[in-house]
This record gives structure tokens, C-alpha cells and sequence, in this order.
């Protein structure tokens, strides 16, 4: 099968490249091409770290700091240690179950590399003494789910995975699991839920971690796609050469995926944490720039559920600490760049339903709040908004996420930037992310809220029920 | 809402701020909880004490400060910590709860006018306690059909549901019956069942009671009252010998509703439906409320003083004609205590017969069941402790000691050994479940007490690697073992049990039993001697004749025949007057022949019953009793717990209490019995009976001893004057008898009480000793015929019995009768999948509908106790072993 999906160009020759480097050979996705490409030989990071003891493997991990590529940045090595020791048995569940708007990183990973990522599997495997590895991909990502079936086929037959990989005393079997369409599923613990046959929804905590009680109640550690990715490289070039790239709290690289408004949507690997948005929607190593005639208006900093940021915020590094103290976050690396062209009103409905229809339904303010809200956002795209909406919409969320939201500072009202986390009346963070959206809009366009509303006085009593035809598409 | 928090017991306490006051917690106690007991309630609907919490509804956010600063959590979630703050009315709490609440009405209809839990809903409780005032939702509401039937009981309103996940919960953690579940997501949440399969739990009707809204409504209430109409009593359950607590509604003088109570001992509030809706069956129409008398072939209505005199003649006439001897009593289990001990002294105190028996025939007998140390259910239940059970299917015959005993593994981590003819309820739950040929189980037992390693050989059926890993089990196990203890099925003989039993008592040190009789008050007949060979106070007929004679005007020269042994005598010519004291044994007994013989061979029956059942139908003189609600008294659990019974609404017609029949029979047969109110007649037990001794009236009314009493307090000192093993086990079980208590009533006032009563017991001198159990001969049991499948028959939930046919929605629940085949033995006789077979068991047969079932061991067949016509009954020959049935397909 060819790649028909269309990514943009992946740049892999515009910055480091640690996880990307094969994308752009076409044969990457079969082991002849895996073994073929790239800097080193295929599967010599498996070899590299079968020739250490397994917690020297955890070790080189946790001195390189890599950190989770998720959206919540916790250092994988540090995460392998919450196993409780003598536990057996321990799995490792990869979380490939990307699903945020504008989020597509990790499918590149799975449908141009998928041997990169079981070596990767295979590394962590063997550094905590998993025997299982359960790889959890988005039911809609077909062609990812394709190329890591094949993949694993021919991994299994050169004896790489399964009973005593390359001859030594090693076991481990990975196991391909699609998921079934459920946004929440990204959340580890509903990940793990759905893994066992049951609903998606996310664990009651605690047990915090699922590195005490996870699949099956054992010891289970999720990593993303990416995190994983890294391990064969790191295991081929070590710790100083990873941590060459990069800042000091957040070294490596990372990937980004840059969609909207840019000449050069597509995913980036960047050095984490000193490349700035400026670059990566400026540089034509990037995003090449707004679209001619156009101007920045605001974007997404890291993923729908991240507050968004605006032209004053243009130069700040993408560096989790940094992102999160201007009032927003990093999180999948999902970057949506806005120009002046696009109704806040209708974005922020546009990412308001996404989580009113993924809410698993479990807790009363996401359940109800975030389908709420997506009423009245729609009310008031169609003319029928109320002044009193916008004062609603924002104590709404209020009762999703308990005051002060985090937004980004607006230097020209003196307002300051509320730093992320936001707090929460719910299990997990996916109802306190359908507030993002409405307070960022709200924080800079209310005016466009309030002309919508005022515009509805205006439509005739004859034509009240046949809204504006730009109002209705969004 | 109306569950009241867990009992707990604070062994290490914490210390937490809770709105600036101190409180003492248990250290992993849920702050939800211990709040509620320092009084302060938090508001909540997810929350359930007796169920996990979920944290779903989120209506329960505090404040707490565990030293890093405060933050809104949830507090049915956390567990109460040392040095915690908590605030439950901050304004960030306030806003919560008030967010909480819009949101969950936003989308609820507000049909309170027309909806059932109008009046007694916690959402609209909570909403006028808690909530904002009014409601800023001007969308559309979601909409969908409404409601709609999810079972034969209960309905479903997705439009009043908040999503609590409690009925949810329930089908899947409690019962194991997880046959409703949330579908869809987001705002499109909903609770359904699975398409085209009903939720069809036995207890379904729960939900409805733990609904926080008017979402789920039963059948049987639905629009018949409205809660400010309905008065209450609260009583115990009669549907089956767990004594379930309940509270009894009415209005208008008509049975309304049974809601489950929270009895810390016994149901922590579940019923099952059988029991829950069993008001049905007062309310039904064929309920006798007049007496009837024979003339010719009709029963005809006839007046109380007529139909006695009748009674009282035949009787006089058949004392004349064969003396004591020609009298017999046949049951006497659906009684209250006092009618039961009244019915005792008119036969045995009066007439001076002990042809007596409360059982029919598909029970243990009476000495093992009062001669055995007894256990509570919670001493069962014990977390980490090990039960032995071997009785019938819980989930069948005994509702909620199953979810009990469920919870008990599941949750609690005791461990559970099953031996049953057949897979149970519980067997999916066992930690080790031997599944033994009928007949065989006190081989199994006795191998399985050989210790680990003992055996590798296969035994009764079971294999040897599974007795050995059983035997391991009660090896390894922590603490005293419970065996609780029944007849797993009728088709192999009591005495086959009794042997097990005795096994079992014999070599594990320290091992109590607890019944699984399954008659509703059948541990109160026995104890208060409606059973031949005993007297009031599980005393030997023989220990006891003295001490009775000297308050009786006569005791019975010797000992009586059981249920088996009567309709024999009656089969053979030799009983004059039969009295069917709410038996039907036409239906009951597990021989239909015999049955059919003993009251063709009876010169006269006397009936005292509340339905025309069909054995009453043969009856000369039929009495009309007082049903379930209608007469006041005390009922005895299978624990040995006396618990009080409400009289709520006025009897049928003319219909009495079972014990004023017994006084107006006395009195027409020229003795008074001296009994002349339900609290004379508990006096005069709580004087006569040792295991009453100390359970006075006052005592039962004590508000610590709500949910009962478990008896004995302690056998009276001078009922042990001698026998050291017997001044053991009444040791011990004063101590069985006050963990029990402190665990309910969170107080030592039954051990002072019990102390007492036995310091002050000067009017027990000279008291008959307790029974003790002495083991019978070991029974034969009989070779495998190869050609023959050996039967297994047992009692279902709904399996036809009076009360289930007489209540309008069990009626169409009966379990088919149909014979159930282990595929390999259809390959084996030529019997079609859902053919008809004829089963052969020596001169008898049955025609019947042969279903395959994989879960049917090899070599067996099962039969449920069902309809008359074909009843499992007529196959079987009361007295034999085992019953092996020869199978042919009829074309």
C-alpha cells in the first residue's frame, strides 16, 4: 500500500532528527527498509541495550530525561521506577490512541516507522521485565494499524519479538489492539478500562499510578508512541548525544504538528524546548509563514484542550515549564495556527462540541457542562444568543473548572497570565478542557460574541427563523 | 438520602477538622461517612454505603486541606486521614454543589407531579436542601421514550435518570447479574440493558429502592400511592429463612410496598423480588377469608364458630377412636414464633401427640439443625475467613445470604469452598468449587479433610487435584471455618448430608454451622418444637418432658414421626385426624405418590391455610389464616435472630392468626391454653424455652436490638449442669452472639443483657439441657448405575410455591420444568436437544421436555421443583439414597 495520507512535508532534514529520520524513504515501514535506513542499523538499539543489565537500561533513560511525549512531559524514566518491586506481572501499554484535534504525530510515527516503535517497545520491555506489550492504536488510524500488523509479522518471524529475541533468554510478546473510537481512551486509566473489554472511562484514583495497579491490576506503565521512538536511538548514540539537543530540563527533540493558518502545515521535529513559535510558524524549515494577506490572529499551543495563545505570546520557546507558566501548555505538541480570518465564536464551538461529544459521560458538570455550553455557542452563532449567555457560559465553566482558568496574559488590558493547570470538579481533565476554548475567546473577542448577539436584534421578525447562511456552517 | 452510613468500628482512630470541630474517624473510613456520623451530611447521589464509590455525580465536593493547601474533592472517594481539614460549606463548596445540581436538572423532566418518587426523592430533597433556586437552561431537554420495561418488574425513564451509576453498580458489584449498563456517551448517556435481553435479576427491584430519582419504578407500586399517603411498619421479611429487615407500606388498609432495611447482620437493605414483592400475594384474590367446611364434594363457606366446631369434633372423635397417636401436624414454617410455640402446646401440651413436623420432608433433620454450634451470617462473612458451604443454590433458594456470601469473597477476601450436586449462583465466586455426584458428598468431605497431599484419586465425581486443592484450603485457613449447611438438593437423601455434616463437625477444630433451611420461619418451628422429638428450646422431648409437664397439662409419652413417617402412617390407615398447618404437601413433598396416598388414607384434614392450594382442597375443614402483615408477632432467622413482625393491615375477611386458631381449637376441645395475646405468648417462651431464657420483650424493644436478637443470649447456667463440651460451646457461643451483636448495634448491650440473664436465672433451675448434635450411622450410598443418570433436584427462586403463584408478578417467572442434560449424555442416550424423555426410577416415570446444558456434570440430570403436573416429585421415592433415573426418548 502507498502513502496516500498526506502529511505535508515532514522536514526531517530541518532539524535533528531522532524519531523522523526515515520518513521520507519510501520502504522505512518494512524491516528490509528499517534495517537499510537511517544512521545506524535496525534494531541495534535492541542489541545495545540487551548487552546491558535491564536496570542500567533504566538508567540511561532516566539520566537522558525523556520525558513523556503525551501531553503531560513526566519523565518516562521516573515513571518506570513507581513499579513496585517483586510484582510480576508488569505490562507496558502504549498509548496510541492519539485523538486531538489537530494531533497527528504519532500516526506519522506508526505508518512511516513501526519498527522504530517496537524496538522501542522492546527496550522498555526488557528495562522493567515486561513480558506482554499491548499496543493500543486509535481504531480510525487503519493504515497505522496496518503497517504495525505487518511489521510485527515480520518481527515475530526474525525472531525479534517472542521467545528468546536474537538468542538470548529475553521474551516478550506485543500485542496490536485497535481501539474503538473514544477520545477519553487517550486517558491512561479509560485506556487501560477499554484495554481489559470494558467501557472507556477513566479509573476512579487512587491508585494514582498504573504503574502500581494497572491492566489487570499489575504493574502496568503507559508510554506514548513517541516516547517510546526515542529509546532506539538513545540506546544507539547515549545519554550525552540525546542531551545535546535541546534545553537542560527538557533535552531531546520533540515533534510537533502544525496545522491551520501556516504556507507549510505538517509534523516538525524541533529541539525541545529553545525553538519558539516564531520560528516554527516563520521559518521555512517550518511553517513557512501565514498565509499571504493574512495575519496571526491567535493559535493553539499545544492540543484543543490548551488555552490559546495570541500574537504576544508568539515568541515563547515551546518548553512545557515556560508554556505553562504563560497561562497554557504544551501537550501533544498540537500546534493550530489561526489567522485574522477565522470567527472566534465559531473555533471556539468547533473545539467546545469535539469534548461535549467525546465526554464519557461519567461525571454530571463534563456530562452536562460541555453539551451546555455547546447549545448556547451554537444558539448564538444561529441569532439567537441572549447577553446573559456570555456571563453564563463563563460560570459554566466556572463549575467545571473552579476559578481562575489559566489564560495568557494581555499586557494591552493589564491582564496577567493565569499559569496552567487549570483545577477541576471532575475525575479527569477532559471537561475542564472544553472551558479553554470559551474563556481564551472570551478573554480577547468578546466583542465578537457580543455582536453576534446584538446582530440577532437586528434579523427581521420575517426571516428570525432563517439565520445569516455564514452563520450556519461552522 | 435515606442510607445511613456503614457501621464501623474505630480501632484506629484519626483525627480531622471538619468545619472547624473535631471528629473522630476510622482511619480509612470515607470522609462522606464519617462526616455524616459526626452530623454533618454532605449531599450525594452516587454514593451508596453498601456499594464502591464511583465519584461520579460529583455532588459531594468539600474542601479539604491535607496540608497542601485546600481543594474541592470528592468525599465519597477519600479516606479519612490524620490532621485532614475539611470544610462542607465554604463558598467554593457551595458553588460546586449548586453547579453540580443545575447540571443534573438541566436535562431532568421536573415531572415530579406524576412521578412515583415525588415526595421521597433525594433529588428533589437535595435540590430544596442544597441546590441554586432556580435553573439558567433554556435549551431543549433531552427526550426519550418513556418509560420503558427493562424487566417484568421494573420500568426505565432515561429522561428522569442522572446517571449515578447505583443501579448500574448494583446489577454488576452486588448481585453479579450485570445485565444493565450505560450505552452511549457524553449528554447522550444512558442506562439500558443489552438488546433483547431483559434485566432479568431475581433482584432487580433493589435499583428502584437505591434510585436517587424516579427513574426506575416497579411495576407493582407504579401509580398506586404517593409517599405522604403510605403508612409504615418496619418487620422481617417471610419470602425465606434469611430475615431480610423491611419496612411494611400501606395505605387505605392495602399492602402497598416492602422496601429493604439496612440490617447491618443480615441484608445491609437488598431483598430479593420474590420477598419484595411478595405483598402481592396478600393482596391476591384467591385468598381465603372465610373458613370452609365439606359437604359432600364441594367446600362451601361456613362461619368461625361452625368450622371449629367441626374441626373440634373431628378431632375429639379421632382421640377416641386411636388416641394421641391418630393426630398429626403437618407443618407450621410459615408461622410467627408465637403461633408456631401455640400450636406446639394444643398438639404436644394438649393433645399429647409428637406426630409433629414443620418440615416436609426437604429439610435436614431437627437435631442436626438446632444440635450444631451455630454461626451468624456476619461470623460466615468474616474478611479472610473460610466457608464451607454445602446447601442448595443460594442464589435460588436463599436471595440475599447469596449476595452476602458474594460480597464476603469478592470484596472481603474470604475464601469459599462449594460442594454442590450441581453449578450454583456461586460457583463462578468459589474459590474451590467441588462439584460431587448426588448422594456422594460426605466422600468428597471426608477426603477433602484428609489434609493436602492426602489423595490423588478422583472422589463422588470430584477430581482428586481439586479435593487436594481444597484440602489445602481449610489446611491454610485463618481462623474458624463456617460450614453452612442444607439440603443441596431433595433427590439424594438428608442422611447423605447428615454424614457430611458430621465429618465436618467431627475434624475441623472450632467449626459452627449456619443453616440454609430455606422455609421462611422454619428456625423458629424447630426451635420452638414443631418437630417430632422436640420441645420448646431445641430440647430433646425425652431431656424435657419433666420440665414441660410441669406447665403443660400433658407432653407426649414418645417420641413422633417426621413429615415422611406421618404421611406414611396416614398412607397405611393409621392417622385419623391430619392437620396441614400451611403445608401442601400435594405439591411439597418429594414423593407425589406418597403424598397422595397419605391423604387419601387420612380419615379427616384439618387445613389451616390462606390459599385453596391442592392438598387443601382434600381438606374436610379448611381454617382461614391471617397472612404476612396481618398478625404481629416474631419470626426466628436462619441464624437463630428473633426479629419483630408488624401487623400492618387489618386480616382478610374473617381470616385469624394462626395462633388464635390453635386457643379457639384448645377451647373447643375443653382445655384452655392460656394464651390470650401475641405478648402473653412470648412471655410464657421467654419463661419455658432455655434458648429464650433472657429474651424478654423489653429486651427485643431495646433500640440496639432493632434488627433482633440472636438466640441464646447464653444457655442458662443450670441447663449445663453437666458435660463439658456442651458448657464449651454455650461459652462460645455467647462470645458468636456478641461479636455479631457489636458489629450491628455498635454497643455491648446484648452481652450485658446475656450475662445478666444468665447471673439472675434462678427460674431455669432445673431447665432441660440444649440438644446436642450426636452423628448418625454413616448411610450406604449406592453404586453408579452406568446405565442411569443419578437426578439432582432443587428449588428456584420462583419455583411455584404458594406465595409465588399467588403474586401477580412472579407468577409468570416459574423456572420451565425441564430436565437439564450434559450434552455428552444426549451423544449418549439418543435424546434429541429439546425433545420429550421419559425418566424411569423404579416404578415410577415422568415425561418431560430434555434440554442440553454444558454446565450439567456428566452422569446426572437436573430437575427444578416445578409445575404439579410435572412435578420432579413424582419420580422420586421418599426414603431411597440417591435417585437414578433410565432416560428414553419418547417419539
Amino acid at each position: 500500500m502507498t502513502d496516500t495520507v498526506s502529511t505535508g512535508p515532514t522536514s526531517s532534514a530541518a532539524g535533528p532528527n531522532i524519531v523522523s529520520s526515515r520518513w521520507d524513504v519510501a520502504d522505512a515501514h518494512t524491516l528490509e527498509g528499517y534495517r537499510a535506513s537511517g544512521s545506524y542499523t535496525g534494531y541495534a538499539g535492541l542489541q545495545a541495550a540487551l548487552a546491558l543489565a535491564p536496570s542500567q537500561v533504566g538508567d540511561q533513560v532516566r539520566a537522558a530525561t525523556v520525558l513523556g511525549r503525551g501531553g503531560a512531559g513526566f519523565p518516562a524514566g521516573t515513571k518506570w521506577g513507581f513499579c513496585p518491586p517483586g510484582v510480576w506481572p508488569r505490562y507496558i501499554v502504549v498509548n496510541g490512541d492519539e485523538s486531538e484535534p489537530g494531533t497527528y504525530k504519532d500516526r506519522i510515527l506508526m505508518e512511516r516507522d513501526p519498527h522504530q516503535l517496537i524496538e522501542g517497545c522492546l527496550i522498555a520491555a526488557y528495562a522493567i521485565g515486561a513480558a506482554q506489550v499491548f499496543l493500543y492504536v486509535r481504531g480510525e488510524m487503519a493504515h497505522a494499524q496496518e503497517r504495525i500488523a505487518a511489521a510485527l509479522n515480520e518481527a515475530y518471524a526474525a525472531n525479534l519479538v517472542g521467545k528468546n529475541i536474537l538468542g538470548t533468554d529475553f521474551s516478550v510478546d506485543i500485542v496490536l489492539h485497535w481501539g474503538a473510537g473514544a477520545y477519553i481512551v487517550g486517558e491512561e486509566t479509560a485506556l487501560i478500562e477499554s484495554l481489559e473489554g470494558n467501557r472507556g472511562m477513566p479509573r476512579l484514583k487512587p491508585p494514582y499510578f498504573p504503574a502500581a495497579k494497572g491492566l489487570y491490576l499489575k504493574p502496568t506503565i503507559v508510554n506514548n508512541v513517541e516516547t517510546l521512538a526515542n529509546l532506539p536511538w538513545l540506546m544507539c548514540h547515549g545519554v550525552d548525544a540525546y542531551k545535546a539537543f535541546g534545553s537542560e530540563a527538557s533535552p531531546g527533540t520533540r515533534l510537533v504538528a502544525v496545522s491551520g493558518h501556516v504556507k507549510n502545515p505538517g509534523v516538525f521535529e524541533i529541539p525541545q524546548g529553545t525553538t519558539t513559535y516564531r520560528e516554527l510558524f516563520y521559518d521555512d524549515r517550518y511553517g513557512g509563514g501565514i498565509r499571504d494577506g493574512h495575519e496571526l490572529k491567535m493559535f493553539i499551543p499545544g492540543g484543543a484542550s490548551a488555552p490559546w495563545f495570541f500574537p504576544e505570546q508568539v515568541d515563547l520557546p515551546l518548553e512545557g515549564r515556560t508554556v505553562g507558566a504563560a497561562g497554557s501548555m504544551l501537550g501533544s505538541g498540537a500546534i493550530v495556527v489561526m489567522d485574522d480570518s477565522t470567527d472566534a465564536v465559531k473555533a471556539c464551538l468547533r473545539i467546545v462540541r469535539f469534548f461535549a461529544r467525546e465526554s464519557c459521560g461519567k461525571c454530571s458538570p463534563c456530562r452536562e457542562g460541555t453539551s451546555w455550553e455547546e447549545k448556547i455557542l451554537q444558539r448564538i452563532l444561529d441569532g439567537h444568543g441572549r447577553p446573559s449567555d456570555l456571563e453564563l457560559l463563563l460560570d459554566i465553566a466556572d463549575n467545571i473548572s473552579p476559578g481562575p482558568y489559566p489564560v495568557a496574559a494581555d499586557p494591552a488590558n493589564g491582564v496577567d497570565a493565569v499559569p496552567f493547570p487549570p483545577r477541576q470538579t471532575t475525575i479527569c481533565p477532559l471537561g475542564p478542557s472544553s472551558v479553554a476554548p470559551i474563556t481564551s475567546a472570551l478573554s480577547r473577542f468578546r466583542h465578537e460574541f457580543e455582536s453576534k448577539i446584538t446582530k440577532r436584534n437586528l434579523i427581521s421578525v420575517g426571516s428570525a427563523s432563517a439565520p445569516a447562511a455564514e452563520d450556519l456552517h461552522v | 438520602m435515606s442510607e445511613a452510613p456503614k457501621p464501623v468500628v474505630i480501632d484506629t482512630p484519626v483525627t480531622l477538622t471538619v468545619n472547624g470541630t473535631e471528629v473522630i474517624a476510622q482511619k480509612g473510613e470515607l470522609l462522606i461517612d464519617a462526616c455524616e456520623r459526626a452530623g454533618t451530611y454532605i449531599p450525594r447521589f452516587c454514593y451508596h454505603p453498601r456499594m464502591n464509590p464511583v465519584g461520579m455525580c460529583r455532588m459531594c465536593l468539600v474542601e479539604v486541606d491535607t496540608g497542601r493547601g485546600p481543594a474541592l474533592q470528592p468525599s465519597c472517594m477519600l479516606e479519612c486521614g490524620d490532621g485532614m481539614s475539611v470544610d462542607t460549606e465554604s463558598d467554593k463548596v457551595r458553588k460546586a454543589q449548586d453547579g453540580v445540581l443545575e447540571f443534573l436538572l438541566i436535562n431532568h423532566p421536573l415531572d415530579c407531579p406524576v412521578c412515583d418518587k415525588g415526595g421521597e426523592c433525594p433529588l428533589q430533597d437535595t435540590t430544596v436542601s442544597f441546590g441554586p433556586g432556580e435553573s439558567r437552561w433554556v435549551e431543549e431537554k433531552r427526550h426519550y421514550r418513556k418509560p420503558i420495561p427493562i424487566s417484568e418488574t421494573v420500568n426505565l425513564d432515561r429522561e428522569r435518570c442522572i446517571l449515578c451509576d447505583r443501579c448500574t453498580r448494583f446489577a454488576d458489584e452486588v448481585v453479579g447479574d450485570p445485565l444493565i449498563h450505560f450505552m452511549d456517551r457524553g449528554a447522550n448517556t444512558q442506562v439500558n440493558t443489552f438488546p433483547g435481553e431483559p434485566f432479568s435479576s431475581y433482584f432487580s427491584g433493589n435499583t428502584v429502592q437505591i434510585c436517587p430519582v424516579g427513574a426506575l419504578t416497579a411495576t407493582p407500586y407504579r401509580f398506586k400511592a404517593r409517599p405522604w399517603d403510605l403508612e409504615e411498619a418496619e418487620s422481617t421479611c417471610a419470602g425465606c429463612a434469611v430475615g431480610c429487615r423491611i419496612t411494611v407500606q400501606s395505605s387505605r388498609d392495602q399492602l402497598l410496598r416492602y422496601n429493604g432495611v439496612d440490617s447491618d447482620a443480615v441484608n445491609w437493605s437488598w431483598l430479593c423480588d420474590k420477598g419484595r414483592f411478595g405483598f402481592e400475594a396478600v393482596n391476591s384474590e384467591d385468598r381465603l377469608g372465610t373458613p370452609l367446611l365439606r359437604s359432600g364434594e364441594a367446600l362451601g363457606p361456613a362461619a368461625w364458630s361452625d368450622a371449629l366446631a367441626a374441626a373440634a369434633t373431628l378431632i375429639t372423635d379421632g382421640l377416641a377412636r386411636t388416641g394421641p397417636e391418630g393426630f398429626a401436624v403437618l407443618g407450621g414454617s410459615r408461622l410467627t414464633n408465637e403461633s408456631a410455640y401455640a400450636w406446639v402446646k394444643l398438639a404436644k401440651g394438649v393433645i399429647g401427640s409428637d406426630h409433629v413436623d414443620a418440615q416436609l420432608g426437604d429439610g435436614l433433620p431437627a437435631d442436626v439443625v438446632v444440635g450444631l454450634p451455630k454461626a451468624t451470617i456476619n461470623d460466615a462473612c468474616r474478611p479472610g475467613g473460610t466457608i464451607i458451604y454445602l446447601g442448595p443454590d443460594p442464589k435460588e433458594a436463599l436471595g440475599v445470604l447469596y449476595i452476602r456470601l458474594k460480597h464476603a469473597v469478592v470484596e472481603d477476601g474470604a475464601t469459599l469452598i462449594e460442594l454442590t450436586p450441581g453449578r450454583s449462583g456461586l460457583s463462578r465466586y468459589a474459590t474451590a468449587s467441588l462439584v460431587y455426584r448426588a448422594g456422594e458428598a460426605a466422600a468428597v468431605v471426608e477426603s477433602m479433610l484428609s489434609g493436602p497431599g492426602a489423595t490423588t484419586d478422583a472422589v463422588g465425581g470430584v477430581d482428586g487435584a481439586l479435593i487436594d486443592q481444597a484440602a489445602a484450603l481449610i489446611a491454610n485457613a485463618d481462623g474458624p471455618i463456617t460450614v453452612v449447611l442444607g439440603r443441596p438438593s431433595v433427590a439424594e437423601s438428608a442422611a447423605t448430608i447428615v454424614d457430611a455434616a458430621a465429618l465436618l463437625h467431627d475434624r475441623l477444630d472450632g467449626v459452627r454451622f449456619l443453616s440454609a433451611l430455606s422455609r421462611a420461619n422454619v428456625h423458629g418451628a424447630l426451635d420452638l418444637g414443631l418437630s417430632p422429638g422436640l420441645l420448646p428450646g431445641r430440647v430433646r422431648r425425652s431431656d424435657a418432658a419433666e420440665w414441660f409437664g410441669a406447665a403443660w397439662p400433658t407432653v407426649p409419652a414418645s417420641d413422633g414421626l417426621d413429615a415422611a413417617g406421618i404421611l406414611q402412617a396416614a398412607a397405611d390407615g393409621k392417622i385419623d385426624t391430619l392437620v396441614l398447618l400451611g403445608a401442601d404437601p400435594l405439591s411439597d413433598f418429594p414423593d407425589r405418590e406418597l403424598a397422595e396416598r397419605a391423604l387419601t388414607g387420612a380419615r379427616s384434614v384439618i387445613a389451616v391455610d390462606q390459599f385453596l392450594t391442592e392438598s387443601v382442597q382434600r381438606a374436610d375443614v379448611v381454617l382461614a389464616a391471617a397472612a404476612f402483615a396481618e398478625a404481629a408477632g416474631s419470626t426466628t432467622n436462619l441464624e437463630g435472630r428473633i426479629t419483630s413482625l408488624a401487623q400492618k393491615v387489618t386480616p382478610l375477611g374473617s381470616a385469624r392468626a394462626d395462633w388464635m386458631i390453635a386457643v379457639d381449637l384448645a377451647d373447643r376441645l375443653g382445655t384452655e391454653l392460656g394464651l390470650e395475646t401475641v405478648e402473653e405468648i412470648w412471655s410464657e417462651i421467654e419463661e419455658l424455652s432455655v434458648l429464650h431464657t433472657g429474651v424478654t420483650a423489653e429486651l427485643l424493644a431495646l433500640p440496639e436490638n432493632q434488627h433482633g436478637v440472636v438466640v441464646p443470649l447464653v444457655w442458662p447456667a443450670s441447663a449445663l449442669s453437666d458435660g463439658d463440651v456442651t458448657e464449651a460451646e454455650a461459652e462460645s457461643d455467647g462470645e458468636t452472639e456478641a461479636d455479631g451483636e457489636s458489629a450491628s448495634a455498635g454497643g455491648d448491650g446484648s452481652e450485658g443483657e446475656a450475662s445478666s440473664a444468665a447471673d439472675d436465672g434462678p427460674e431455669t433451675f432445673g431447665a432441660p439441657d440444649p440438644l446436642a448434635f450426636e452423628a448418625p450411622a454413616r448411610t450406604e450410598v449406592p453404586a453408579v448405575d452406568a446405565y442411569a443418570l443419578r437426578l439432582v433436584t432443587h428449588r428456584s427462586m420462583y419455583d411455584n410455591g404458594t406465595l409465588v403463584q399467588h403474586a401477580r408478578s412472579s407468577a409468570g417467572l416459574a423456572a420451565p420444568a425441564v430436565a437439564r442434560l450434559n450434552p455428552f449424555d444426549f451423544d449418549r442416550t439418543g435424546v434429541a436437544d429439546g425433545g420429550r424423555v421419559k425418566l424411569t426410577s423404579g416404578s415410577r416415570s415422568l415425561v418431560i421436555e430434555a434440554v442440553a446444558d454444558a454446565t450439567i456434570p456428566r452422569g446426572s440430570a437436573s430437575i427444578p421443583v416445578g409445575a404439579a403436573n410435572a412435578s420432579v416429585f413424582r419420580l422420586i421415592e421418599h426414603g431411597s439414597v440417591v435417585v437414578d433415573v433410565r432416560l428414553e426418548a419418547v417419539r
